[in-house]
């Protein structure tokens, strides 16, 4: 069991990360804050997946590719943050059931 | 077990038990911190697969930018989370039969098919020059022209963000000096032509009708 790590470990490991915060979406479906935190960690999912494929393989591109995720990572949380704030300014609630103006 | 297999098994542990307190925790501070952790732990992981300048970046990057950014947001609004755990424990089954079949697939599809165990012995070369240097010279060769975007996405995402939440204060009282400079005298003086006010009153009691 307890044998030689492979790239199937690392895989996994991703997969299952991914898989916790795919519930952690359903449960905290009020809290806008702890979505865009769910949001992070699939990004840090597929980020593991990257440079395990890129060490395993022995190709630099994978790194790369996780550096331009970082990049919009960083840039999605920066601008999904300023949103909320906004949000709050105007509502003074962050509960996404209450965000209902267009009714669709 | 050698210490690689060791450190692989301490590492994932505390990162999955770490994203499970994210998305439990009852405070959002909380969930925040560990959040922190879990990214911690994912460097740390990204160091066994010799990613060195991606696990630093990681580390000054989230824990240093933005998990700070977020712990900023969430205690700069009086949030009120009276409401945020109505329905959790309702949607706890469906979202725990949803992940487990998700972690299932993978994991089937990923233990049977993945089974490299040895990554391909780096040549001497890449020995001596490091993962640093190696990722940078990929970046800038290859990928120069994708970094350019990058860039510009950053400055976009920077420019978005100040936008959205700049305001201009009600009670400032700011001048614009292009605006002092192009006064001229006819905005601030203004001569009015008047006649002489020394009518004689005119006849018949009406005193004031005129002018």
């Amino acid at each position: 069991m307890l044998g030689p790590i492979t790239l199937g470990h690392y895989l996994s490991l991703g997969g299952i990360l991914f898989a916790l915060s795919v519930i952690g979406i359903f449960l905290n479906r009020r809290n806008l804050i702890v979505l865009l935190m769910a949001i992070e960690l699939m990004l840090l999912a597929v980020n593991l997946n990257f440079v395990a494929f890129s060490h395993y393989l022995g190709d630099m591109d994978g790194q790369v590719f996780v550096f331009f995720i970082l990049t919009v990572a960083a840039a999605e949380s920066a601008i999904g943050l300023a949103i909320l704030v906004v949000l709050f300014r105007n509502r003074a609630s962050i509960n996404v059931e209450e965000l209902d103006e267009l009714k669709g | 077990m050698d210490t690689t297999t060791a450190l692989f098994y301490v590492f994932s542990a505390v990162l999955l038990a770490a994203s499970f307190r994210v998305i439990t925790a009852r405070s959002t501070v909380h969930a925040a911190l560990f959040l922190v952790l879990a990214f911690f732990s994912a460097a740390c992981i990204w160091m066994l697969l010799r990613a060195e300048f991606l696990a630093i970046a990681l580390v000054l990057v989230y824990v240093g930018a933005v998990m700070v950014l977020f712990l900023f947001v969430v205690m700069m609004l009086d949030i009120n989370s009276d409401g945020f755990r109505e329905g959790f424990w309702k949607h706890l089954p469906v979202a725990g039969a949803v992940g487990a079949v998700i972690a299932l697939e993978m994991a089937l599809v990923l233990m049977r098919g993945f089974h490299l165990t040895q990554a391909p012995v780096p040549t001497a070369k890449a020995v001596e020059m490091g993962n640093t240097r190696l990722l940078g010279i990929e970046i800038y060769t290859n990928y120069l022209y994708p970094l350019q975007i990058a860039a510009v996405l950053l400055l976009v995402a920077i420019v978005a963000a100040i936008a959205l939440t700049l305001r201009a204060r009600k009670d400032s009282r700011r001048i614009d000096p292009s605006e002092q400079v192009r006064a001229r005298k006819a905005d601030r003086v203004r001569i009015v032509k008047m006649p002489p006010a020394s009518e004689p009153p005119a006849p018949g009691g009406q005193g004031g009708g005129g002018a």
